[in-house]
């Protein structure tokens, strides 16, 4: 395969999920007037806020051929520790969303750190961390939820609208507008920076980086700590949005952030991927919940139905690749 | 006598390459057909298309006189023609029976397996090929040569007639491919056909009765093995002459020291080795496969760290645990093992020529300067004579003499003056070989202070100012540059036991 056509295959990837997307939205436009509406749409947007906060996040870390199973429940986690700091401490908003970015990065820190010096395999590592974060959160909260009644501007994060103020007819929420930050950022580090290089390079080939002298162990533990403080990020949407921090909430969160990473393009064995592909995946994930939701399709099936997509994305990027060859 | 396969005028085109020019090749039974040509000239293809992977756009294939179609893999075998991969594709937690019969099993019924069967072919193979082997033996615990011995196994358990074995000495120790040779011969007195691909001169002399040579895609000629100088097939090979030149030795008697290495140890592996190195200096390292040439290398590096001895460079001690501290120092290495250990083979020229040094392209945010990373891939790229249509170009497409090179513009971008080459040439075809030479050279010429571990003699030779070298472990001498083969092998093979004598 030459050069030219790699390229071709990974832009085809990218180009196959855009379709997918705007397949799914102009089908769920013609089979119901209530989908393309703005309110539908900020409302699809909203949803996939923090999934796709997640989604990113995990992303770089799935280029490095590593594995995130604790997101889910580490947002969780983040989430309690800005509760506690808001709520109990009654710190200062901005204090409240450094702690929970803080929290979420000592949390991947650790793992990096399990992952990179302990030489457990990632699965397992953060397996455990998974585990470990979601009693964590249930021990410090006592099992019951923090609320943010007292902290002002708190549901503004994710709900408030920096956009709708200046443009009223598109009341565009702060939660999305994070999101797209978010995914700028990253997308920009792992285009245009030296941890963006090294996070291919490491999911490439991790010895050949090691033996070019790069300290490939501190590198891996800072992509992971990278990642945890996007999931504070993420844990600070969710909590926003429910104006509480729910210490039961998080098991699966994981799962179908990953889920998206896939279904954009990226590839689950390292060197590949891109956080456009991520972004267009968590969409086309809410989109079809809610599509699917505005044609009264029962929420079992709904699931159903994401599972098939989820193969079935996978499935038409390995017949790419294998064509290719 | 007909011939057991003939392939007249291939075509084969792939998008944008032209990689089979009307080639004809012919093969008898009974005879060792050596394949020759540079890499990208074309071999591979011409015997991918001989076994069934691929399917030629035009010409003919000819198996015991009539024209026959291989659409796959399956195909060839049928009709007796086998293939030993040049990277073993075996299973390495099955048994050696296992490997030989996969897809193949002896069934009993109700699906059971008949292992009995299955190990008693197995050992009927090796009978008739006359060496010794457990069919039990799981082949992951075997050494590579055996390994090797298992596919060769596998290929004649199709019954072959033709055996196409694509450098199958790469891994191998001179007693090992004498011992791989002994097997060929036999085969050949039994009638099949091999075809023998290599770019060991030495071994096609020893082994082959004729040399059909390629370049660019394209057929040069055939010739005897017997009567034809390796010069002549060298020229047929790069459409030029190549003159052996013995290495040059200066004067290094006012030149500081570059490296000392002294009682370096590590378990079995390294036991007490001192040896200096100073600048300008080539020091060849030979010494026979298991020597612990690379294991010391891997020390030195910091890859895998010596447990006691002492490092320093230019005069000052260092302390190296990691690749990271070696190349603080100064140290590059060049793995023998490029792909897994040198390149990363998916990302582009550039981003594997910053490998080393990218910090130094990044302002405090991070930021790599590409504009400025650009133009140096682009000065390497002339400097070293890289062929590659641009900087943006994945290594992996490269052939093996590029991706060394880019190897080498890595550390020198890195401002590494100690450079360790382990098996540089490995893989690589003669052309690009004296190129690589040539490079060695000038960067001693230039103060480099360079250690070359070679398997190959005639390289260590014609590189090295001095010669080290290893036996099991130890450093059994350091000879002038020079020295006769003889010399350099007694102190190969001057084991401890002995030694103590």
């Amino acid at each position: 395969m030459s050069e030219k056509e790699a390229r071709k295959g990974s832009a085809h990837q990218k180009l196959l999920a855009f379709a997918s997307l705007i397949v799914l939205v102009i089908g769920f436009s013609l089979a119901s007037p209530n989908f393309f509406q703005v309110d539908n749409i900020l409302s699809i947007l909203q949803a996939t806020s923090v999934n796709g906060v997640l989604a990113v996040g995990v992303t770089m870390v799935i280029i490095t051929g590593g594995i995130d199973l604790s997101i889910g429940t580490m947002m969780t986690f983040c989430a309690v520790v800005s509760g506690m700091v808001l709520t109990w401490l009654g710190l200062p908003l901005i204090l409240g969303v450094i702690a929970g970015m803080a929290a979420g990065a000592a949390c991947g820190l650790v793992s990096g750190t399990l992952i990179a010096k302990a030489k457990i395999p990632p699965f397992i590592a953060t397996l455990g961390m998974m585990l470990v974060l979601k009693g964590l959160s249930l021990i410090l909260t006592g099992t019951k939820p923090i609320y943010f009644n007292n902290t002002d501007g708190y549901t503004d994060i994710s709900q408030g609208s920096l956009i709708g103020d200046l443009l009223p007819v598109f009341p565009l929420p702060n939660g999305v507008l994070i999101l797209f930050i978010v995914a700028a950022i990253v997308a920009w580090v792992l285009s245009r920076t030296v941890l963006g290089r090294y996070t291919f390079a490491l999911g490439s080939n991790e010895e050949a980086v090691r033996l070019s002298g790069v300290n490939t162990d501190a590198w891996k533990m800072g992509i992971y700590a990278l990642a945890g403080s996007i999931c504070g990020i993420a844990g600070i949407l969710i909590s926003s949005r429910l104006n509480s921090a729910q210490p039961a909430l998080g098991l699966g969160y994981e799962l179908e952030a990953i889920a998206a990473v896939v279904i954009g393009g990226t590839s689950l064995s390292g060197g590949r991927g891109t956080v456009l592909g991520t972004l267009i995946g968590a969409l086309i994930m809410s989109v079809l919940t809610n599509g699917l939701r505005i044609l009264s399709v029962a929420p079992e099936w709904q699931t159903v139905v994401t599972g098939v997509i989820i193969i079935a994305a996978v499935y038409a990027d390995q017949m790419r690749r294998r064509s290719a060859r | 006598m007909t011939a057991l396969v003939k392939l007249d005028t291939i075509e084969k085109r792939f998008p944008g390459v032209h990689a089979l020019k009307s080639v004809s090749f012919e093969l008898n039974a009974g005879e060792v057909h050596a394949l020759m040509g540079e890499n990208g000239a074309g071999k591979s293809t011409l015997m991918k298309i001989l076994s069934g992977v691929y399917q030629p756009d035009g010409g003919k294939i000819i198996v015991d006189g009539l024209e026959v179609s291989l659409p796959t893999p399956r195909t060839a075998q049928a009709l007796g023609i086998g293939i030993v991969h040049q990277e073993l594709a075996l299973m390495r937690d099955l048994t050696v029976a296992q490997n030989i019969w996969i897809g193949r099993e002896p069934r009993l019924s109700f699906g059971r397996l008949d292992e009995a069967k299955l190990n008693a072919d197995a050992a009927a193979i090796f009978e008739s090929m006359n060496i010794r082997m457990d069919p039990r033996a799981i082949v992951g615990e075997l050494t590579i040569a055996r390994q090797q011995m298992v596919e060769i196994a596998k290929a004649l358990s199709y019954r072959s007639r033709v055996l196409i074995m694509d450098e199958p000495t790469a891994a191998l120790n001179d007693a090992e491919i004498a011992e791989l040779f002994t097997i060929l011969r036999q085969l050949r007195t039994e009638g099949v056909g091999i075809i023998y691909i290599s770019h060991k001169m030495d071994e096609i002399k020893r082994i082959s009765d004729r040399v059909t040579v390629m370049r660019d895609g394209a057929y040069v000629g055939t010739v005897n093995a017997a009567e034809t100088p390796i010069s002549q097939i060298i020229s047929m090979m790069v459409g030029r002459e190549l003159t052996d030149e013995q290495a040059r030795i200066p004067d290094l008697s006012a030149a500081p020291m570059a490296l000392e290495v002294e009682h370096l140890s590590r378990g079995h592996e390294l036991k007490d080795i001192s040896f200096t190195l100073k600048q300008g200096e080539i020091l060849g390292f030979a010494g026979l496969m298991g020597a612990g040439r690379t294991e010391l290398a891997r020390a030195i590096f910091g890859a895998e760290p010596a447990q006691s001895g002492e490092i320093r460079v230019h005069g000052k001690p260092v302390q190296i645990g990691s690749p990271a501290d070696a190349v603080k120092a100064g140290i590059g290495y060049l793995s023998e093992d490029r792909k897994h250990f040198g390149l990363a083979l998916g990302m582009d020229v550039r981003a594997n020529i910053a490998m080393a040094s990218l910090p130094r392209y990044a302002d405090k945010l991070g930021r790599i300067n590409e504009a400025a990373l650009a133009r140096i891939a682009r000065d390497y790229i002339d400097m070293l004579n890289i062929r590659t249509p641009g900087d943006a170009q994945e290594v992996r497409l490269l052939s093996g003499g590029n991706q060394q090179k880019v190897v080498i513009a890595k550390w020198l971008l890195r401002d590494c003056d100690i450079l360790i080459f382990d098996e540089p040439t490995r893989g690589i075809d003669v052309g690009a070989k004296a190129e690589i030479y040539r490079l060695l050279t000038e960067l001693a010429l230039q103060g480099k202070a360079i250690i070359v571990i070679s398997s190959e003699l005639p390289e260590v030779l014609r590189l090295s100012h001095r010669i080290a070298v290893m036996c099991e472990g130890r450093l059994t001498g350091i000879l002038p540059g020079g020295a006769s083969q003889e010399e350099i092998m007694a102190l190969a093979t001057e084991r401890e036991a002995l030694a103590a004598e």
